[in-house]
């Protein structure tokens, strides 16, 4: 890869830019991944992906808030045997970029299943999904207690030899403890955060729209959010972070940048500004840098703690 | 800059008319005023409050904000938005995706089943500027073909025509409706096709097309969650048909020939044949 002031390391992962396509969106597809990757994205993350296929919960799977989104598809997947077909499919179409493959499951056994399967076809790097906000006995469960989420690690480590990142839920009471949890099990980067619990209700019939009631918050909402949970963490670990959280221009990955994040993942974006937001995002970032004088983008990560 | 999503929230409305139009098909009219700006092609959600929430094609609007949709009764949602009554509660967000292109002039409109009701509003709209439409209508049956008084009674013009076909040949031509435009495109020439039904009858129509060299537009139809082009339920390779889609041009169509009328993606995500 041709170095550049955008070019990063993210745990060993090369990245032309520091955008990466956050989980959940899109991804089921070759031809979708590789249209994201066209827009502009250094790296992708996979669908969360299960031992078994899911169907995922009834719409209304998404509501439309204030400056945000709330999801619960309820983690809708193929399984790993059926998805391992695709994701040679995109990996041979993507070629050029990372691919980071998230995984879900209801122990730490299924989880290094999973992990073996997905590596052995492929994957440059694994994100532990332990932070899914709607789906019951695994996510928010595994994520939100540092020694059953240190178990979970520590098995997919021994099994693998590919970076793993741990995607951690903003639904505790210090996600700091939860982050050194995970790396001193092995976690080799941490991508902060998962979305925030959320629900919506109609008042006319005063239901909760959501059919699973309640989901999880993305957006420009949970921006402020997840850079306070950025900071924090930045301060206690070692390792890189990705963040993510309302990631919609170049001011927003800046921030991050700032607060302690190697690389920005952008997924609601998507949706405002189609796949060209990973392009727009990261010639932003280059232009900043440029005019601040800056060399490479690990010059400005946790910049802000210095001042 | 405002935030699109936000400015497309779920809201609700009341049912004010339900018209029975076929056996299994009734249209439901409510007030919302974004969706009466729709253009012909856009869809809306529609949410049963308890029980779904599902894409439906937008068949009409009206000035004051009165928009109309048809639903098929196929599953346990349609089931229960059949059963409501006017006064009942829904939600709705939309209007979502593209629309059809306005080509002036000379104009095959096709369409089967339930894909009749964004075409009845494409042809209402088109009404004042064609010189030439032909209105293929298909069904399985003369009970099931949808609109067609309305058709009539608006076409009521020498330069349209309207043609049907029933399988059970209970009315006009026997057979599907391939055949009828089989044999329009060999007598006439026509600026544009716009087409919406079943997936195998639109890949028909398409290569029919393709082989008189004529322009298509076809609407087309999947599993859809987010409406906004996230999830990616309803993608045909590198399109979402939320989003880049329903509409999609032969141009298109071409690039995603080996999934056309072949596959869709069912609730896990994995890729199911077209019944």
């Amino acid at each position: 890869m041709r170095e550049s002031r955008l070019t990063v390391d993210l745990a060993g992962l090369q990245l032309a830019n520091p955008t990466v396509l956050a989980s959940g969106i899109l991804g089921y597809s070759a031809e979708t991944v590789e249209n994201i990757v066209n827009g502009g994205a250094g790296a992708a993350v996979t669908k969360s992906i299960g031992l078994k296929a899911r169907e995922g919960y009834a719409n209304p799977t998404v509501v439309q808030a204030n400056c945000g989104l709330i999801n619960a598809m309820g983690l809708p997947n193929p399984g790993i045997k059926e998805y391992v077909k695709e994701f040679k499919r995109i990996k041979a179409a993507v070629s050029n970029v990372p691919l980071i493959f998230s995984i879900y499951g209801y122990s730490a056994e299924e989880y290094a299943t999973i992990a073996g399967e997905a590596t052995a076809a492929g994957a440059d790097a694994l994100e532990l999904n332990v932070s899914c906000p709607h789906v019951k006995d695994t996510g928010s469960e595994i994520g939100q207690c540092p020694e059953t989420l240190a178990e979970v690690v520590k098995k997919v480590k021994a099994s693998i030899i590919r970076p793993i990142f741990v995607k951690l839920s903003p639904n505790v009471t210090c996600i700091a403890d939860v982050a050194e949890a995970a790396v001193e099990a092995g976690a080799d980067g941490l991508t902060i955060m998962n979305t925030v619990r959320a629900m919506a209700i109609d008042v006319d019939t005063a239901m909760p729209i959501l059919s699973n009631k309640v989901g999880g918050l993305s957006g420009p909402a949970v921006k402020p959010v997840a850079l306070r949970c950025v900071y924090e963490t930045f301060e206690r670990v070692k390792v890189p972070i990705m963040g993510c959280g309302g990631v919609t221009d170049w001011r927003d990955a800046v921030e991050f940048l700032l607060a302690g994040a190697s690389a920005v993942q952008v997924g609601t974006a998507v949706s405002l500004k189609g796949s060209n937001v990973f392009r727009s995002v990261a010639l932003g970032i280059d232009k900043y840098l440029k005019r601040k004088n800056f060399g490479k983008v690990e010059d400005i990560v946790g910049l802000s703690h210095r001042r | 800059m405002a935030y699109h999503i936000a400015d497309n929230r779920l809201r609700t409305t009341q049912i004010l008319n339900v018209k029975v139009e076929s056996p299994t098909v009734k249209t439901f009219s409510f007030r919302d005023g974004q969706c009466a700006k729709a253009q012909p092609g856009q869809f809306l959600m529609l949410w049963i409050p308890g029980v779904d929430e599902i894409p439906l094609s937008i068949l009409g609007v009206e000035e004051g904000g009165l928009v109309s949709v048809a639903v098929k009764n196929v599953g346990q949602a349609t089931k229960a938005l059949h059963e409501a009554k006017e006064g009942d509660v829904i939600g709705v967000r939309g209007p979502f995706g593209n629309s059809f292109s306005m080509i002036k002039g000379s104009v095959l409109i096709v369409a089967g089943g339930t894909g009749t009701a964004p075409l009845v509003f494409l042809a209402n709209r088109l009404l004042p500027s064609m010189t030439r439409e032909v209105f293929v209508l298909g069904a399985k049956t003369r009970d099931e073909l949808l609109f067609m008084n309305q058709l009539e009674q608006s076409f009521n013009r020498s330069q349209v025509q309207l043609v049907t076909s029933t399988e059970d040949g209970s009315c006009g031509i026997t057979g599907l409706c391939t055949e009828p435009v089989e044999q329009i495109l060999a007598k006439e020439t026509f600026n544009i096709i716009y087409t919406c039904g079943p997936e195998k009858m639109l890949r028909k129509i398409f290569e029919l097309a393709e082989e008189h060299r004529t322009n298509l537009e076809a609407s087309l139809e999947r599993l859809m969650r987010c409406a906004i082009g996230l999830c990616g339920s309803c993608t045909i390779g590198k399109y979402r048909v939320c989003a880049d889609g329903p509409v999609f041009t032969s141009k298109q169509l071409r690039e995603v020939k080996s999934e056309f009328g072949n596959s869709k993606r069912n609730l896990t995500g994995r890729k199911i044949p077209l019944d």
